[in-house]
C-alpha cells in the first residue's frame, strides 16, 4: 500500500472476502470499516506498507483475518495510541481504538524504529 | 478532481450524492468544491446523500463535520441523508459522533429539515427590518450616504 487508492482496494477486497464467507451485513460493515482505519494508519503513520487478507477456519467457523504491516516509526506508547481521541497528528484519534472495538480479535506488534503490524479477525456467527 | 461526485442544484440547495468509494484525496477535493459552490451559487443548504455509501470511517465522518461547520460559516446549512442501518451501528461503535452534523432518514425529510433551518436563519422580523429600511431611503440620497435610520426604532 502506497497510496489512497490502495486503501480503497483493501476495502473492496475485504468486502468481497467477507461476502464469500457470508458474514452478516453489519459484521461486513464493521470489518471493512476497521480495515479502512488500519490501512489508512499504515499509509499515514507508517509511510507505506502491506495488507494481507485471508479466510481462516477454527472449530468449524470461518473468519476473515487482515494483517496490516509497515516498517515505519512504530508506536512508543501503545496504551496512549489505543486511547479513544488520542492522536499524534491531526486525526480524530478514533481509528485504532475504534477498529479494536469493531472486530473479534485484535493484536498489535510494534517496535519503535522498526514498524507496526496489526492483525484483526472477524468470525462468522 | 475528475468529477467523482457530481454536485447538483436542488432549488436553493446543493445536492451531493456519493455513489463511489472515495479515496481520501477525493473526499478533501469534494469538501473544497462544495465550499466554492456554496459561495458561487449562494446556496442556502447542502444535502449529502449517502444512501449508496457502504461504510463511513473516521475520515469521511470528519469530512461531514467539516462541511457542516464550513457551510454554517458561509450562511448555509448541511444535512446528511440516507445513512444505512449497518453504517449507523458501525459508526456508533467506532466512536464517531458526527459533531454538528444534522441527519435525516431520506431526501424528503432532509429537505424538510433544511427548509426549517433556513427559515430559522432568516427570521420574519429580519425581513420586516429590510422593508422598514427601504422606506427610509431618502430620494436625494439613494445610496444612503447620510446617517442610516436606527433599526431599533420599531
Ligand atoms: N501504523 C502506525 N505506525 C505508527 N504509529 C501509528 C500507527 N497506527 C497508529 N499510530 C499512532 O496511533 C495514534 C492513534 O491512531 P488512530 O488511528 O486511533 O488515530 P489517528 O490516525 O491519529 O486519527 P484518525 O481518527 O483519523 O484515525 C496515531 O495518531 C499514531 O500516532
Ligand atoms: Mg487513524
Amino acid at each position: 500500500m502506497t497510496s489512497g487508492d490502495d486503501v480503497v482496494r483493501v476495502r473492496q477486497l475485504v468486502r468481497s472476502k467477507a461476502q464469500s464467507i457470508r458474514l452478516s451485513l453489519v459484521d461486513q460493515t464493521k470489518l471493512v470499516t476497521a480495515a479502512s482505519e488500519l490501512a489508512r494508519n499504515t499509509l499515514v503513520h507508517g509511510g507505506s506498507g502491506s495488507a494481507r487478507i485471508e479466510v481462516v477456519q477454527r472449530g468449524g467457523r470461518s473468519g476473515i483475518r487482515a494483517v496490516f504491516s509497515d516498517t515505519g516509526p512504530g508506536i512508543a506508547d501503545l496504551d496512549l495510541a489505543l486511547t479513544p481521541g488520542w492522536t499524534s497528528g491531526g486525526g480524530l484519534g478514533l481509528g485504532l481504538s475504534g477498529a479494536k472495538r469493531l472486530v473479534d480479535e485484535f493484536d498489535i506488534d510494534t517496535e519503535v524504529g522498526r514498524g507496526t503490524s496489526v492483525a484483526i479477525t472477524k468470525w462468522s456467527r | 478532481m475528475t468529477q467523482q461526485v457530481p454536485v447538483l442544484r436542488l432549488g436553493d440547495a446543493l445536492l451531493v450524492s456519493i455513489q463511489v468509494d472515495l479515496q481520501d484525496d477525493d473526499v478533501l477535493a469534494l469538501q473544497e468544491e462544495l465550499a466554492e459552490r456554496i459561495v458561487s451559487t449562494g446556496a442556502r443548504g447542502v444535502i449529502i446523500d449517502i444512501s449508496a455509501v457502504d461504510i463511513v470511517d473516521s475520515f469521511i465522518g470528519r469530512m461531514f463535520s467539516s462541511i457542516a461547520a464550513l457551510s454554517r460559516v458561509l450562511d448555509a446549512e448541511t444535512v446528511v441523508v440516507g445513512m444505512r442501518p449497518a453504517v449507523a451501528i458501525t459508526l456508533v461503535e467506532l466512536g464517531l459522533s458526527l459533531e454538528g452534523v444534522r441527519t435525516a432518514l431520506d431526501l424528503e425529510k432532509g429537505r424538510a429539515i433544511l427548509d426549517r433551518l433556513i427559515a430559522e436563519r432568516r427570521p420574519a422580523h429580519d425581513l420586516d427590518y429590510l422593508d422598514d429600511d427601504a422606506d427610509y431611503v431618502p430620494l436625494d440620497d439613494p445610496a444612503g450616504e447620510r446617517a442610516r435610520p436606527d433599526p431599533s426604532r420599531r
